[in-house]
């Protein structure tokens, strides 16, 4: 590929990711505003944004950390809520398996919620998953959330009243956005509607995180069972 | 180095292993089963709901309606600015109307 196009498709990822950087800021300033008052330094929130890259198990982390919660379960902790990436693993493995190796390695580092979705979104619309497009959003994702975290930390009590502009409950907005765009998939009504029911029991039965995977593996196991003869007359939007 | 820095790094390899997993284990078949492919198919939305249904339910009107609104507009527009910045500002409306 000539230079020229590699440039624009990583442009042109990163340009894609606008909408979700936009979505993500406050998250990432949070983040680095609670690690601080749980203890952690600035440089450690920074770090932590760095390595582990996942909005929802540093937010457990951190408030497993300022519980003084034992290392090995905070680490624990941390896998089960990112437990649901070897689904996105599983899934996005194939899409990527002419890459060479060390692409494959980088790519699933940065395997995020959005930006799997995104990539499946790009792929429905037609459109060509490209190493250079993939890590465009994905640096430019990464770059601005270890700077957040780090302006979070800074700032500490930047923000003054979290609930009264819905910061606690953008990411579900956005979540449902993200859903709402994967409805001309076969099966998209059934298995949303038991996921939503599996998750609700589980949340209520099991607890946090484990309603994820236990209403992600309900939905997936559903769509799985189905006759293929039904999967195949729903084409599946291209 | 710190426990701090321990539990990050552990937090950060056990992360990785969880987004290399999945494909690991895969790669090892030659062929997909298809009620496999149909069940990778449907991996999006299955986890994306699990991480909004609770946090629906869990909610009170302000949150609800949100949601509802947010759902509406994707339905009718498609995109997913429109949506978001519907929710937003319906909740934050509502937030302020009836706390």
């Amino acid at each position: 590929m000539a230079a020229q196009s590699t440039l624009s498709e990583f442009l042109s990822g990163a340009r894609s990711g606008v909408p979700v950087m936009l979505a993500i800021v406050p998250f990432g300033l949070l983040f680095g505003a609670l690690a601080v008052d749980n203890g952690f330094t600035i440089a450690e929130a920074m770090l932590m944004s760095a390595a582990v890259y996942g909005g929802a198990s540093q937010m457990v982390g951190i408030e497993l950390f300022g519980q003084e919660v034992a290392p090995w379960l905070i680490v624990l902790s941390i896998f089960a809520v990112n437990f649901r990436h070897v689904l996105y693993s599983a899934a996005f493995g194939p899409v990527i398996r002419n890459w060479p190796t060390l692409q494959k390695a980088i790519a699933f580092f940065f395997l995020s919620d959005p930006q799997f979705a995104e990539a499946e979104r790009r792929r429905d619309g037609g459109g060509r998953i490209s190493f250079a497009w993939y890590l465009g959003m994905a640096a430019f994702w990464w770059v601005a959330w270890v700077a957040e975290t780090g302006i979070g930390a800074y700032f500490g009590g930047l923000i003054a009243d979290s609930h009264a502009l819905g910061i606690d409950f953008l990411l579900p907005i956005y979540f449902l956005g993200l859903v709402m765009s994967f409805r001309k998939r076969p099966l998209w009504l059934p298995v949303i509607l038991v996921s939503a029911v599996a998750s609700i029991i589980a949340y209520k039965i099991v607890g946090s995180p484990w309603h994820v995977s236990i209403g992600a593996v309900a939905g997936v196991l559903l769509a799985a069972a189905m006759p293929p003869r039904i999967q195949q007359s729903v084409e599946r939007n291209a | 180095m710190s426990t701090t820095v321990w539990i990050i790094l552990a937090g950060a390899l056990m992360t990785y292993l969880t987004r290399v997993g999945g494909h690991l284990v895969l790669s090892r078949f030659d062929r997909v089963h298809p009620r496999v492919e149909a069940g990778l198919n449907a991996v999006p939305a299955a986890v994306l709901t699990t991480l909004v249904a609770p946090a629906a339910i869990s909610g009170g009107p302000a949150e609800i309606i949100s949601l509802v609104a947010a759902a509406v507009v994707a339905l009718v527009w498609g995109g997913m600015m429109p949506m978001f910045l519907t929710g937003a500002a319906v909740l934050i409306a509502l937030r302020h109307f009836i706390g």
